[in-house]
């Protein structure tokens, strides 16, 4: 048998590729190209026709000012979130690096809440913030005191503070990974010639984990944009709509207001402005990376 | 004291901190679940007055948990949770290590190259860009939702890029074409070859893989909703949703079924903590 001809090696590619690749076009390339086409049109979700209405939709997204609001929102949401689950990532991951006892307990502890669902943990911390917290508070302050899920400030910053909880974890195994990468004997060379620790650390640690801060950071960016679970659990939205993100907002104009068409031109946005922004950080992250 | 004995004191003192610093930060991390813990075992009455006590003052009590079991119909929502899982994860590992075997044999053809290359590129889609479509095409115009095999196809569908990609990844830098040369010329087809050189191989690959795709599908809400919307057919995330909305004032309950959402996971983390960690790491280094 002739393994160069043409119908042969065509053959082993559809037996071989041929399984992934129809279910990866029946599920993403063929809906992202039939929802550019939804986008120009008026479908309510329930009608057989799809009206055509050409950029009908794309004006109204344009002009759906709590679109806007919510884009915002979750562009201040996501700045907050993504320092802080940084930092605190870094934090851990140099603890957890640093040789004390029983550091591998304590990786897989931060861990933990990766482990569970976004529904459920957005569940169990809107017991702690809606009942813990406000007995505790009650308590010490002599009074009743509010959920801070029933104010704006306090609702948002609950959920900023709900997806450090959650992703620090995460993002310190990768940090972790960008210490192992640092080898010893350049840290000790940097001591030899008389930097301090914390010298050693910012001038020669942290360049050349470069490559952990950007991916860190991308993938922290990315899951900040369209946040959705803890959103839906922990506030729902509230109070009065006030911490409605951009991925709800989307999912409530095409599911629950049926406007399936400026729904999907809706996402196509977030999905535009969420991909501007970590591909920047990534083009500029990459650029002052060091090889040791 | 000589300098040597200063800089030993100095790094104790340093541990003790850090050691110090870590366990408080260990406790804000566990306390969410601790709490659960402590209130699934009171009446709602006694959370309701004071959610911090470790014992309520009714006492002890275990009715929550069959209760919350029932209303959830926990053992139907689990068994789907898992046959959704597995079946998805298997399916994945399956199609994924083969594309990107072909993938990689045959680089040089535009045809595989160009799939790749798109798989790449579709990986910084997110889910929100297709779902709408992704209801109407396989709701309004295919009307096939509501069936535990579309969701694990579609699972499946997702999950293909990313696995793909790291599978190309290994097979690229570990497996030698020499390997499978020999193999051809031992007799074996490329079929044979595949599955008994190739594939055997790819262990630590196959195990980062199921790992990361096995958490995913087993936590995922937003995908599984909007397929599954006839009740016994509910995943554990989707009961959950469910059940607060019904029963968010019987908090008793509500402590029973969070706690039961979230065990099945945690005994496992228990048992395979070592390997998830390691999954989870050269999953996210790689990809």
């Amino acid at each position: 048998m002739n393994r160069n001809t043409f119908s042969y090696k065509l053959k082993q590619v559809l037996m071989f590729a041929g399984p992934g690749t129809i279910l990866f076009f029946c599920v993403v390339v063929v809906p992202f190209v039939y929802g550019l086409y939804l986008t120009f049109t008026s479908w309510d979700g329930v009608s057989p026709n799809k009206p055509f209405v050409g950029f009908e939709n794309y004006v109204a997204a344009f002009q759906d000012s709590a679109y806007w609001i919510a884009l915002g929102r979750t562009a201040i949401y996501s700045i907050f979130a993504v320092v802080f689950i940084n930092v605190l990532a870094f934090a851990l991951a140099y603890l957890v690096t640093s040789g004390v006892k029983g550091q591998n307990f304590f990786r897989a502890g931060f861990f933990v809440p990766n482990l569970i669902g976004g529904i459920v943990l957005g569940y169990i911390w809107k017991f702690v913030f809606n009942r813990a917290y406000v007995a505790l508070a009650s308590a010490i302050a002599g009074g009743q005191v509010a959920s801070p899920l029933s104010t704006t400030g306090g609702a948002m910053f609950c959920l900023i503070f709900v997806s450090v909880w959650q992703y620090a974890g995460y993002m310190m195994l990768i940090y972790v990974a960008g210490f192992m990468s640092v080898s010893d004997s350049l840290k000790e060379a940097a001591m030899i010639d008389g930097c301090t620790p914390s010298q050693a650390m910012r001038n020669v640690t942290i360049p050349l984990m470069r490559s952990s801060f950007v991916q860190c950071i991308f993938l922290s960016i990315t899951r900040c944009f369209v946040v959705y679970d803890v959103n839906l659990s922990l506030t729902k939205g509230e109070p009065f709509g006030t911490s409605v993100m951009a991925a709800m907002h989307v999912y409530n104009t095409a599911f629950t207001y049926k406007k399936y068409g400026l729904g999907q031109a809706e996402a196509l946005i977030l999905f535009l402005v969420c991909a501007i922004v970590g591909v920047t950080q990534v083009v500029i992250g990459k650029k002052g990376e060091v090889e040791a | 004291m000589t300098q040597n004995e200063k800089a030993a004191a100095a790094k104790k003192r340093s541990h003790a901190i850090m050691i110090i610093v870590l366990v408080l930060l260990f406790i804000l991390f566990i306390i969410p679940f601790i709490l659960v813990v402590i209130n699934v075992f009171k009446t709602k009455g006694d959370i309701l007055s004071n959610p911090m006590a470790l014992i309520g003052e009714h006492g002890f009590t275990l009715q929550n948990f069959p209760e919350a079991m029932a209303k959830m119909n926990f053992f139907n929502v689990f068994k789907n949770s898992l046959i959704i899982t597995i079946l998805s994860t298997i399916l994945t590992i399956l199609v994924s290590a083969m594309a990107s075997f072909v993938i990689v044999r045959n680089g040089k053809w535009k045809f595989c190259s160009g799939i790749f290359a798109l798989m790449v590129a579709s990986m910084v889609i997110p889910f929100q860009v297709l779902m709408v479509p992704l209801v109407s095409v396989y709701g309004g115009i295919l009307g096939v939702l509501n069936h535990r095999i579309t969701l694990i196809l579609m699972h499946t569908g997702f999950s293909v890029s990313m696995a793909t990609f790291m599978f190309h990844g290994a097979i690229h830098t570990n497996i030698p074409l020499e390997l499978e040369e020999a193999a051809l010329i031992d007799g074996c087809s490329r079929w044979q070859t595949f599955w008994k050189v190739v594939f055997p191989l790819l262990k630590p690959t196959i195990a980062t893989v199921t790992i990361i795709d096995a958490m995913a599908f087993w936590n995922d809400y937003l995908l599984p909703s909007l397929v599954l919307t006839d009740k016994s057919l509910y995943t554990i995330p989707i009961a959950t949703q469910a059940f607060y909305g019904t029963y968010s004032t019987d908090i008793g309950l509500v402590m029973a079924a969070l706690l039961l959402a979230m065990l099945p996971i945690l005994i496992l983390y228990l048992f395979l903590q070592k390997y998830i960690v390691a999954g989870v790491t050269s999953g996210a280094v790689k990809g």
